[in-house]
């Protein structure tokens, strides 16, 4: 069954990364950009560049309109609707990181943050640090063994002494889809603040903040088909206004004077100094391009894709998949074969994939395992990316075996 | 500086014209003749940090010359730190500090092996030799 991308042709670094050789293979790391985002960057870099929130001039003008009108398709992408503001930040982890000093306020010793077994380092480490610093304790949720959270684990584990809860919604290693909105119910049951890693989840299908029913949701704006060095946080307004100011600098304040200073609220607040202008300008055309995809086709692609990328695992001797993944990708060891040594050869034979631990050693650990090889799949991959893919698998097996 | 023997067969072994397939078996050819490390050997404090695959790396000086033995519980990378002791081992300090090791695995057909992006481990064995080498 031959499967082909109708939105290959609108990335035009696929065609680049042919020319090298290269079949890509690796979106959940990063994702390939369309020619729409690249011309808005071009354009704004030829036409004139400017600081946002402070200049008066025209040029400045400009790109402050551009800069917030991203702020409004950010918002419509997830659809806040008046329920929160969108922060810019320069990256996912540096919103998971807001988080984590901004709230820190509210924590006393004895408290308790729940995060779950599969959480990537960027939603694991900073509330790890912070329950150090504050004396709390971070209760892991388990995980089924098809790599979903356990809820009824959940039932137990989350209880009145839980003030934050912070939960990634699809696992980046498992290709899992997580019960995301049972967690925040059980959470809000017991007054506690909810934060949903949406860095995978963001980028396959369309989220709903408000159904979701999160305080937070943050994600990355480069796994979403945009520019690099942008994250976005949503935060509902009660929310946000228990967030204390955590970076100092320029155009966050309201009043200053040596000795003392006040600040704006959210967003300009938490976004201090230049933002990254450029790409959230950038981010702003990817979703006007996205906006135009049809959700119910690239949603039947991606999902025809990956059941051939799991049947065409499965089809080789010795191939386990971790967990059972659901969505985008899908994670694999082979028996008597060090993923080192596959992930070597899959380089050597043009193959762009992921091998190791994927910024989530205690998941891999958990698992028992020290690594695994992730294939992960945009929009624009197609068939042709997966025989060739299985191609070298077969090779690489047969010389290793 | 004349090269050891088996950098000089190493040489004769690789050359940057090998497809992808001959090398690697080149390269598992070579990791089997490592010597194994004995099981007390492979301690935390002979591990290579950094490492994807489990690397442990062990030198000692020899009536003034470096002599570094090594495991992997990967084959490839086994098969590149073989490649490496071929061209260190039998060395002086001095030599050890100026040989260029990058011209080294460039000549071999492997400098992509040393690229910072790479995680494989090769970088942080030259790390851990320097180390030792002190």
């Amino acid at each position: 069954m031959s499967l082909i991308s109708p939105w290959r042709a609108d990335f035009p670094a696929l065609d680049a990364l042919e020319r090298q050789g290269q079949t890509y293979l690796d979106s959940a790391a990063t994702a390939q950009k369309p020619q729409a985002l690249i011309d808005a960057l071009a354009h704004y870099y030829a036409n004139g560049a400017a600081n946002v929130h402070r200049a008066q001039h025209l040029p400045g003008a400009m790109a402050t309109q551009a800069f917030e009108d991203t702020r409004h398709k950010v918002a419509g992408w997830i659809n806040t609707g008046a329920s929160g503001q969108i922060v810019f930040t320069h990256g996912a982890t540096s919103a998971f990181n807001l988080l984590a000093y901004g709230l820190e306020h509210l924590f006393a010793p004895g408290d308790e943050v729940v995060v779950s077994a599969l959480e990537h380092h960027a939603n694991l480490l900073p509330w790890q640090q912070l329950a150090t610093r504050r004396g709390l304790k971070l209760v892991v949720l388990p995980l089924t063994v098809d790599g979903v959270i356990d809820i009824d684990a959940a039932a137990r584990l989350i209880t009145a002494r839980t003030r934050l809860l912070a939960v990634s919604q699809l696992s980046n290693v498992l290709g899992t889809w997580q019960p995301v909105a049972r967690l925040v119910e059980l959470a809000k049951a017991q007054g506690a603040l909810t934060v949903i890693d949406g860095a995978q989840g963001v980028v396959h299908g369309r989220h709903d903040v408000q159904a979701l029913g999160c305080d937070f949701y943050v994600f990355s704006s480069h796994k979403l088909y945009g520019p690099d060095g942008v994250g976005v946080l949503f935060g509902r307004h009660q929310a946000l206004a228990q967030l204390r100011h955590w970076q100092f600098g320029g155009e966050m304040v309201l009043q200053a004077s040596y000795h003392d200073a006040t600040f704006r609220p959210a967003p300009l607040g938490f976004e201090a100094g230049t933002p990254p202008v450029s790409g959230v300008i950038g981010l702003g055309a990817t979703l006007d391009y996205l906006n135009d995809v049809n959700p119910v086709a690239a949603a039947e692609h991606e999902a025809r894709l990956h059941e051939l990328l799991c049947a065409g695992l499965l089809l080789h001797k010795g191939v386990r998949l971790v967990g059972n993944p659901q969505t985008a990708l899908a994670s694999f060891v082979v028996e008597g074969v060090h993923n080192a040594d596959l992930a070597h050869l899959l380089t050597d034979q043009g193959i762009a994939v992921r091998a190791g631990h994927h910024c989530a050693i205690p998941l891999i650990g958990s698992l028992g395992l020290t690594g695994a090889i992730r294939v992960s799949l945009g929009l624009y991959n197609d068939s042709e990316d997966l025989e060739r893919f299985f191609n070298a698998l077969d090779q690489a097996l047969e010389l290793l075996r | 500086m004349s090269l050891p023997t088996d950098a000089q067969e190493a040489l004769n072994a690789f050359n940057p014209s090998l497809g992808w397939e001959q090398r690697a078996r080149q390269l598992m050819q070579w990791g089997e003749r490592l010597p194994a490390l004995a099981d007390d050997e492979k301690t935390d404090a002979n591990l290579v940090d950094g490492c994807e695959s489990k690397v442990w790396l062990l030198g000692s000086v020899v009536d003034g010359h470096w002599q570094f033995r090594a495991a992997s519980d990967a084959r490839l990378i086994r098969g590149l730190v073989a490649l490496l002791l071929a061209r260190v081992n039998g060395l002086s300090a001095a030599e050890l500090q100026q040989v260029d090791l990058n011209d080294w695995f460039q000549q071999l057909g492997l400098s992509r092996q040393l690229s910072p992006s790479r995680s494989n481990g090769l970088n942080a064995v030259l790390q851990k030799m320097r180390q030792l080498a002190g």
